[in-house]
């Protein structure tokens, strides 16, 4: 068996994922990316979207939400604000917080309102990214 | 000497006040074990992130952040944490207490004191002085992450607005089952975090590669930082609170079971003497009959 690393996603309600995999795929801020074991230590801010993770031939599909990534001593830390697997997403959640963040997002455009656009563009975000992991698995 | 019925109205009252009593305390330590575990589940994510935050903070230049600004301070904002409900002791009224002198101390300096108010008391406290700039009621029951990363993003525009030089954050910590204490927690300016754990680190595994560049990470996480702060606070409170609540209604229900005890001696001396009256009036009855 190929060499390791240490996947560890923490987020504020706890540590959701803590396993030994073969390769971790994230959404970076300038692309994605992928880390195989005994790589040179790195810090990324995170995007929202699909986190994948190997074991064998096995692999995982996580949404995560914000946040950034650091990777030292063969261990590879996500920290974001929300992480979800595939199979534990509530797609008819995400679909009414789609529709619910484009009408927002219409709302907000017509008046100006950047803080409001900003707010809603992440939720629409957030919302497709659940959609598309749940659809994965 | 109250009447025999009064009294007994009385004691059963009484009985029924400590019957509330104690399963409000049952109830608080129950969700104090909620909170609790609330609290050590967040307690990787914000070790982690202050890890993250010294091993940045040590190459970066303080003054290009709008977080970081250090002025002159004319304004002070601070962020009062309070419980959304009573009936938990002294807990609320020694945080208001201690943001009550310390916005005395401010103004005696001649600076200005806004305030943000999180959870209904300290709102209550405060709303007459006029200073209260915003307040977030009736959310500490059932908080997420994202509760508190609304308030502080209002926090953080206001701070680089300008119209608060500095914030800081009044909370109740909770330092054990037993004791609860108010504590003050500066929030803006960010302040970099140096840790010297930090830089011996560095020297082992060696420089990171960032991406982007450290300002602009630094600029992704001053604001994630202000909500691990702020929820942090709150979860400190969430804990508090109940614990407080818990020692609160403990004294209550013993309180209850004094009063009954003394109203069971006032009851049966009243009984006695009732008893003893009417035997005096039978046996001077008797005694009349004989003639």
């Amino acid at each position: 068996m190929a060499q390791q690393i240490r996947l560890e996603v923490v987020t504020p309600n706890g540590a959701v994922v803590s396993e030994d995999v073969d390769i971790v795929n994230a959404p970076g801020y300038g692309g994605d990316f992928g880390v195989l074991a005994n790589h040179a230590p790195f810090l990324s801010t995170i995007r929202i979207g699909l986190l994948t993770y190997d074991q064998g031939k096995k692999r995982e599909n996580l949404m995560i939400s914000g946040g950034f990534c650091e990777v030292s001593n063969n261990k590879i830390t996500f920290l974001v604000e929300s992480a979800e697997h595939g199979k534990q997403i509530d797609v008819d959640r995400a679909m009414r917080a789609k529709e619910r963040a484009e009408q927002r997002l219409a709302k907000a455009s017509q008046h100006d309102d950047l803080i409001n656009r900003t707010r809603a563009e992440a939720a629409l975000q957030r919302a497709l990214a659940r959609m598309k992991v749940s659809k994965m698995t | 000497m109250a009447s025999l019925k009064e009294v007994k109205n009385k004691i059963a009252g009484v009985k029924k006040t400590a019957q509330i009593t104690k399963a409000m305390n049952m109830v608080a330590s129950a969700r104090l074990r909620g909170a609790q575990s609330k609290m050590e589940a967040f307690r990787p994510y914000s070790s982690k992130f202050e890890e993250a935050m010294s091993n940045l903070s040590g190459g970066a230049n303080t003054g290009s952040f709008p977080l970081m600004e250090v002025r002159n301070v004319a304004t002070v904002e601070i962020v009062i944490v309070t419980s959304d409900r009573g009936l938990c002791g002294s807990f609320n009224a020694n945080i208001n207490k201690l943001a009550e002198k310390k916005i005395k101390a401010y103004e005696a300096e001649g600076k200005k004191v806004s305030i943000v108010c999180v959870g209904k008391k300290g709102h209550q406290y405060f709303k007459k002085t006029g200073k209260i700039r915003k307040s977030y009621t009736d959310i500490m029951a059932a908080f997420q992450m994202f509760h508190a990363r609304e308030i502080a993003q209002d926090i953080a525009e206001n701070f680089v607005n300008g119209a608060a030089d500095k914030v800081e954050v009044l909370y109740g910590h909770f330092k054990s089952v037993a004791i609860q204490r108010p504590a003050v927690q500066d929030m803006l300016p960010v302040q970099p975090v140096a840790s010297e754990q930090a830089s011996d680190k560095k020297a082992i595994s060696g420089d990171y590669i960032y991406e982007p560049s450290t300002e602009e990470i630094m600029d992704v996480m001053q604001p994630l930082y202000l909500n691990v702060i702020l929820y942090h606070a709150m979860l400190e409170v969430g804990a508090s609170e109940h614990a407080a609540r818990m020692t609160a209604m403990d004294n209550a229900t013993s309180a209850c079971r004094d009063i009954v005890n003394n109203l069971t001696l006032i009851y049966n001396k009243a009984r006695q003497a009732a008893v003893t009256g009417e035997l005096m009036d039978i046996v001077g009855g008797a005694e009349a009959l004989k003639g």
